[in-house]
């Protein structure tokens, strides 16, 4: 856990140093256009990689009643037979998180009254799925913000985006509730991992690197915003000359601002090598993306071995007397197999 | 078998979490904790791979030279042909939802039982050699190379789960453990690893039909009896037609339900039903295993078992196939059979068909196999059964989903609807161990050994816990289920925590409701156990009668 905080530290650390030193290229024009491209050729890299191996079973998790007989009613959303259904499916699981809204926390008790002995009380557990929803769509929200700095003129949803963020009109520049949420959404994940023994079990720097990481961004990007104040003119000079490949001179633009982008620019790099493949994995996942109508309609496994069985005629010829003897009809009876 | 704790001393002795990095904890192979290995003979005889003596406890497994090449090799390979394996390798986000999801987990609290860390066994060799950063880091990103230490713990921990999925149904990326361990069991069976409780009956089910091993001439025998119990009961014995060309329905149900206790007793109600609706149909004592223990073992396994069913059909002229209650035979059945052996043969129709109601089981169409408790449902519904339910009111019954059916296939609603018609008194068990949600009994995918007992009583804890809450606050007394395995692993398991419960199939209780035509006044049940509601001056009256 602290080996990852250190690591971001040192990122950080570096890319002020260098930009203080005259780097300023470096960390803002090199190294953004490097993670771009990684990020992008290593996600369809990897999405390539699952989409060689092929799908040779369908099996969908039916998480609710089948399609089978007219009076029993199906439970369309969680046992799909459909593509309009898996689609829906699909949508609940990436939009809302259906499955984790599911979450239960069981609590196992050595003696309870109810059963006079041990029992497992299970209890609904909505904190994950409230956070990981808030984490997501903040953000999603931030990110969109970004373009800001990407377009010229503003395209108008984002200046409403930015509107319905600052409505609550505190503060000047007005505080962003989007920023706010998403750095409490990732301390409450990172505090999971922390505190709870079974997370802290299972938490491998793999883990803690992205989360600390995150809080990097959003800790650099509230800073610039409220404390540290960089001028947002500048910088957009700046970044519209990445945008058009026509980079120009980062002088001028504060530290904190390449601290920023480089640790931006390492998220994507580390993006596509690492857990964070989830966002382009869970379209893939055949436990949710097949149509529960396996009975129905029958999936085609390419690799799919020859039949090999051990055959009736190999099996009469095994046991033909004891069938006869005892009634059992035969291809050949025998007297005939003897022959 | 040792002894068991009790309940309260069983959940008190599981131990807190490892004080080290679960990398650096290897497993114990102490009496109790492991399932025997399968014998060297049984694996040559299937052309396993690389068969040979072992013992579990011993420090040397006597693995083949070049171990770690074939498992590397065995991993490439199924990383090839199975998308879901690179996936579930690479999306986890370790967000711990799975974490007490899992039945073995609640009942051992060891962490390697997570669903979570049951991957990252598997998922940190996979770093080493497939992720750019854990072939940099290695160890300080969690992965780690292939030694002896770590084919153990896979052995330890791919035989800790039972394939049943309620982890997947809540991970937000739908990250299947089953498909995990499945390839796990896989892997370890490319070096000769197995164990003797799976693959005997793989053994008996490829040669001889059944698991069991029974052959033909016995196993009409034993059906026999079960159909001269139905007379003493019913005063009607049911047809017992075998191997029978030319009938509409080939009928394959798993054969523990022949064998043992209480299953038979939903065999007998499997024979009364299609004696009373006369139905056209046959058994097969070639195909007379409905259960695919190859499912436990390698896909191909599955497949090669699963072959004979469509086989067996085409050489009878079977327009369908009737399947009886099971778990595991319904997740091949549903989700692989077609996949594996399909196209269902020409002769067969192109929709199943009830011949008793004319219901067309359309969500069928591809397999041609309907599910008992779907064409159960179909007769009650339009009124084709003569029930009386309250022969069943000796009991306060609750209803198991198993895994398989429940989560592999959403038979739900189906089970129940029976259940209703057929018994006055139904009380669900709490609703987060229910419907998509159950828990398993605790020892299915063939972890129903007697070695492990209390492996399983820990695994089947939360079962255990959940029947035991209904029957203190409701009174339930019995159990019904819709699989073989449970049929056998959850009679000990409710002894265990809620003693004096009984288990059933549901086929039972059809029967001990239906009213066939031209039947004795019934004073048993299937059990030959007394009605209730039937006076005692009756009984004798009838037993004079007679």
């Amino acid at each position: 856990m602290f080996a990852s905080l250190l690591v971001v530290a040192i990122i950080g650390a570096i890319a002020w140093a260098g930009s203080a030193v005259g780097l300023g290229v470096l960390f803002g024009v090199v190294l953004p256009y490097v993670a771009v491209a990684a990020f992008f050729v290593g996600v369809i890299w990897r999405m390539v990689y699952w989409a060689k191996s092929p799908v040779p079973f369908a099996i969908p998790t039916t998480g609710g009643q089948e399609r089978s007989l007219d009076f029993i009613k199906q439970a369309k959303w969680d046992c799909p037979t459909t593509t309009f259904g898996v689609v829906r499916r699909m949508f609940l699981e990436v939009v809302f998180f259906r499955s984790l809204f599911r979450n239960t926390c069981a609590d196992v008790r050595e003696f309870d009254e109810v059963n006079n002995g041990p029992r497992t009380i299970y209890f609904s557990s909505k904190w994950l799925w409230v956070f990981s929803l808030l984490f997501h769509y903040c953000f999603l929200l931030v990110f969109i913000r970004h373009f800001r700095f990407f377009m010229d003129p503003v395209c108008p949803v984002i200046t409403w985006i930015e509107t319905i963020d600052g409505i609550m009109q505190v503060g000047a520049p007005r505080f962003f509730w989007t920023g706010g949420l998403l750095l409490c959404a990732l301390l409450f994940l990172l505090a999971r991992r922390a505190f709870n023994q079974r997370l802290r079990y299972i938490s491998l720097p793999n883990d803690y690197f992205p989360l600390f990481l995150l809080i990097g961004i959003v800790g650099t990007g509230i800073c610039l915003r409220y404390f540290d104040k960089t001028d947002i003119a500048q910088v957009k000079v700046f970044i519209m000359g990445l945008v058009h490949f026509a980079p120009v001179s980062a002088d001028g633009i504060n530290a904190l601002f390449f601290v920023h982008l480089t640790l931006v620019s390492v998220l994507l790099l580390y993006f596509p090598f690492s857990k964070l493949m989830h966002m382009a994995g869970i379209f893939f996942s055949p436990t949710r993306n097949l149509p529960c109508n396996t009975r129905e309609v029958r999936h085609v496994n390419p690799w799919n071995p020859p039949k090999q069985f051990y055959t009736y005629a190999e099996y009469e010829d095994a046991f033909r007397d004891a069938m006869a003897d005892a009634g059992l009809p035969l291809e050949k009876q025998p007297e005939k197999a003897a022959e | 078998m040792a002894k068991l704790p009790t309940p309260q001393e069983l959940v008190a002795s599981r131990p807190d979490f490892p004080e080290q990095d679960w990398l650096d904890v290897k497993p114990q192979f102490t009496p109790g904790s492991y399932c025997y290995p399968a014998k060297k003979e049984t694996m040559e005889l299937l052309h396993m791979p690389n068969p040979h003596d072992w013992d579990p406890a011993a420090e040397d497994w006597n693995l083949p030279e070049d171990w770690e090449k074939i498992l590397c090799d065995a991993f490439a390979e199924r990383l090839e042909k199975h998308r879901s394996l690179k996936l579930f390798m690479d999306i986890c986000v370790r967000c711990g939802a799975c974490a007490d999801k899992c039945h073995f987990f609640l009942g051992t609290n060891d962490p390697k039982n997570m669903p979570v860390l049951r991957a990252e066994l598997l998922r940190s060799l996979y770093r080493r050699d497939y992720t750019m950063l854990g072939k940099i880091l290695g160890k300080k990103v969690g992965a780690r190379g292939w030694d002896k230490d770590v084919v153990k713990e896979l052995f330890y921990y791919a035989y800790q789960c039972t394939e049943c999925r309620r982890c997947s149904l809540f991970c937000p990326y739908g990250i299947d453990t089953a498909e995990i361990t499945a390839i796990v069991r896989e892997l370890l069976h490319e070096v000769g690893l197995g164990i003797h409780w799976i693959m005997d009956p793989v053994k008996n089910c490829s040669f001889t039909g059944n698991h069991l091993g029974i052959q033909p001439h016995s196993f009409v025998e034993i059906v026999e009896m079960l159909a001269d119990d139905c007379e003493t009961i019913t005063g009607i014995r049911p047809k017992t037609p075998f191997n029978e060309k030319g009938h509409e329905i080939l009928f394959i149900t798993p054969s523990g339900d022949v064998f043992a206790d209480p299953g038979i007793y939903t065999f007998m109600g499997y024979l009364m039903l299609f004696h009373e609706l006369d139905l056209d149909y046959t058994f097969s004592t070639y195909a007379s295993e409905g259960g695919n223990f190859g499912s436990f073992t390698t896909f191909n396994m599955a497949k090669k078992l699963n072959a004979k069913m469509y086989a067996e059909a085409e050489r009878l002229g079977a327009k369908w196939i009737l399947g009886g209650e099971c778990g595991h035979m319904w997740r091949v059945i549903n989700q692989y059979m077609a996949t594996y052996n399909g196209p269902a043969p020409s002769c067969m129709m192109d929709v199943p068909t009830s011949p008793i109601t004319g219901t067309k089981f359309t969500n069928a169409a591809a397999t041609k196999m309907v599910h008992i408790t779907e064409f159960t449902a179909d007769l009650i519904k339009h009124n084709k059964l003569n029930l009386d339910p309250s022969r069943n009111d000796h009991i306060i019954t609750t209803f198991h989903d198993s895994c398989n059916p429940a989560r592999g296939m959403g038979l739900l609603e189906e089970p129940r609807y029976v259940l209703k018609a057929v018994c006055n008194n139904f009380v669900e068990m709490p609703e987060n161990t229910i419907r998509e949600q159950t828990f398993c009994c605790g020892a299915g995918s063939g972890l129903n050994t007697e070695e492990i007992m209390e492996l399983r009583m820990r695994s089947g804890m939360p079962r255990g816990n959940a029947l035991r809450y209904v029957q203190e606050k409701y009174g339930v007394n019995h159990m019904a289920c819709v699989c073989a395995i449970d049929r056998a692993t959850l009679p000990p398991l409710a002894n265990y925590w809620a003693p004096g419960v009984t288990v059933s199939g549901l086929h039972e209780l059809v029967a001990n409701a239906l009213v066939m035509k031209g039947e004795c006044k019934r004073t048993m049940d299937l059990r030959q156990e007394d009605l209730p509601n039937v006076e005692p001056d009756e009984t004798e009256t009838q037993v004079e009668g007679q």
